[in-house]
């Protein structure tokens, strides 16, 4: 790549103000760095990731309305987690994250957990118990 | 408390806190001679282990690795500790900070408030150094971004323990021990050596043959998978590869820079062709990645898309597998 073919793309990365710094060959083929100000591949994967956590949350959402899983699933999927993550945050097994899924267990789930969930999500336990709260 | 620390921004993160913390201490170190004794260049594939609900693709070794290879072949002894105690690892990062000593930090990414919200990913081997503690904010010298900046402490704590794969358990590190000058003829000469066994490695999971491998299993994807996880595996092989500050060749630029820089010093004037080779494969690398971005980009992409993708890594195998081989005779 040369100096001048470092791409300067719009990005994601305009929002904090900063641009990525790259190598590149000059006119005489030495190695320089240039910065970038992104890239549209790049910008199109990372927009098909976020689309996609997106469609996940919106999933969540409507399968806690219809009383199919719990609000656990719907905010882990909203702080783009997973379950070996939120595991490892809630420092259970997954085996245990993935039974508060369930509206029945999650019920009868005790306030030190919900409590814990609530840190662990950065929400208030009646945001947990209630998603639309 | 605030150290006279000069923050030089890098391509990527391990590397620019080992170059950033020699340069520091007066060595005159640049970053893609880091990457290239510490092998940071690489290729792993693990089907697998999911994350984001995709394959594993790498294209660097593990977290950690660039530094401490880097250090055992320059000489260099680095002091690291983990804490299970969040306020004891603040206790011993403002000890050293009162020492004059910058440190390097490895952190988790979700909670960088400095970062776009679009890169707040639950990826945990990011580095930064810390630099001191100013109005209860320590100071950060985080080698991707172009400024220095803060955090506040809690901040601080909770990208130090952040949780997941790779959790970062506090972990602060900091050479404490320096030859009197680097001995950087040996240490290019392995660096070199680990890089070509790594790429050429006789396993499926590992190098060029990984890449093959991958190729063969985009083939299937459309079909077995579904066009949209397809596209979903497709696009994390492209993020993987493009990192913040790898200019789309997946680190190929900086070995390349590597290769130019290691020429002199080794006084082997083959690795300046090398070192364009490697730079055209880098440029191979970004068509790669466009016309990955054009399959799923559209919604509905035919399958002679993936074909031709799959296509273009055989080849970049292909070229690469020459590559190291050639590069091998070169430093032998």
């Amino acid at each position: 790549m040369k100096k001048n073919e470092v791409p300067q793309d719009e990005s994601n990365l305009a929002s904090a103000n900063f641009r990525e710094l790259c190598y590149a060959v000059d006119e005489d083929g030495t190695y320089t760095t240039e910065n970038s100000t992104g890239w549209d591949p790049k910008t199109i994967a990372l927009n098909n990731a976020i689309q996609e956590i997106n469609l996940r949350i919106a999933d969540a959402r409507k399968r806690v309305e219809l009383n199919l899983t719990s609000p656990i699933e719907y905010y882990m999927e909203k702080q783009k987690m997973d379950l070996p993550i939120l595991a490892s945050y809630m420092g259970l097994w997954k085996w245990r994250v993935k039974r508060h899924f369930k509206p029945k267990i999650f019920a009868k789930l005790s306030p030190k957990l919900r409590q814990k969930y609530a840190d662990v999500f950065d929400i208030s336990v009646a945001q947990l118990n209630d998603i639309n709260h | 408390m605030k150290i006279a620390f000069t923050h030089h921004q890098t391509a990527h993160c391990e590397n620019g806190v080992i170059s950033n913390l020699l340069k520091h201490k007066g060595y005159e170190i640049s970053e893609p001679m880091v990457f290239g004794i510490g092998s940071g260049l690489f290729f792993v594939y693990l089907p697998f282990l999911k994350v984001n609900y995709a394959p594993v693709f790498s294209y660097r070794p593990m977290p950690g690795l660039i530094f401490k290879r880097f250090a055992k072949r320059v000489g260099i002894k680095v002091k690291s500790h983990k804490f299970k105690n969040p306020t004891a690892a603040e206790k011993v990062l403002e000890q050293e900070l009162g020492k004059n000593n910058p440190v390097g930090l490895q952190v988790g990414v979700f909670n960088l408030s400095y970062f776009p919200d679009e890169y707040r990913f639950h990826f945990n081997a990011h580095n930064m150094v810390v630099y001191g503690k100013e109005n209860d904010r320590f100071l950060i010298s985080d080698p991707v971004m172009e400024q220095t900046t803060s955090l506040s402490r809690k901040e601080l704590e909770k990208v130090r323990f952040a949780k997941g794969a790779f959790a970062p358990k506090g972990h602060m590190y900091y050479p404490v021990s320096y030859p009197e000058q680097l001995e950087l003829e040996e240490a290019i000469k392995k660096g070199i050596k680990q890089t070509c066994r790594d790429m050429l490695a006789p396993v499926p999971i590992v190098g060029v043959k990984a890449m093959r491998w991958v190729a063969k299993k985009i083939r299937t994807w459309p079909k077995k998978k579904g066009t949209k996880v397809a596209n979903h595996y497709l696009g994390q092989l492209v993020r993987m590869q493009e990192e913040i500050g790898t200019g789309g060749g997946g680190f190929r630029f900086i070995y390349a820079a590597f290769l130019q820089e290691a020429a002199p010093i080794l006084n082997r004037p083959a690795l300046l062709d090398l070192s364009k080779e490697m730079t055209t494969i880098g440029d191979a690398w970004r068509d790669f990645a466009v016309d990955a971005s054009r399959i799923y980009k559209e919604r509905s992409p035919k399958t002679d898309g993936y074909n031709a993708i799959a296509d273009q890594l055989v080849d970049l195998s292909l070229r690469e597998e020459a590559f190291f081989k050639a590069l091998k005779k070169a430093i032998a």
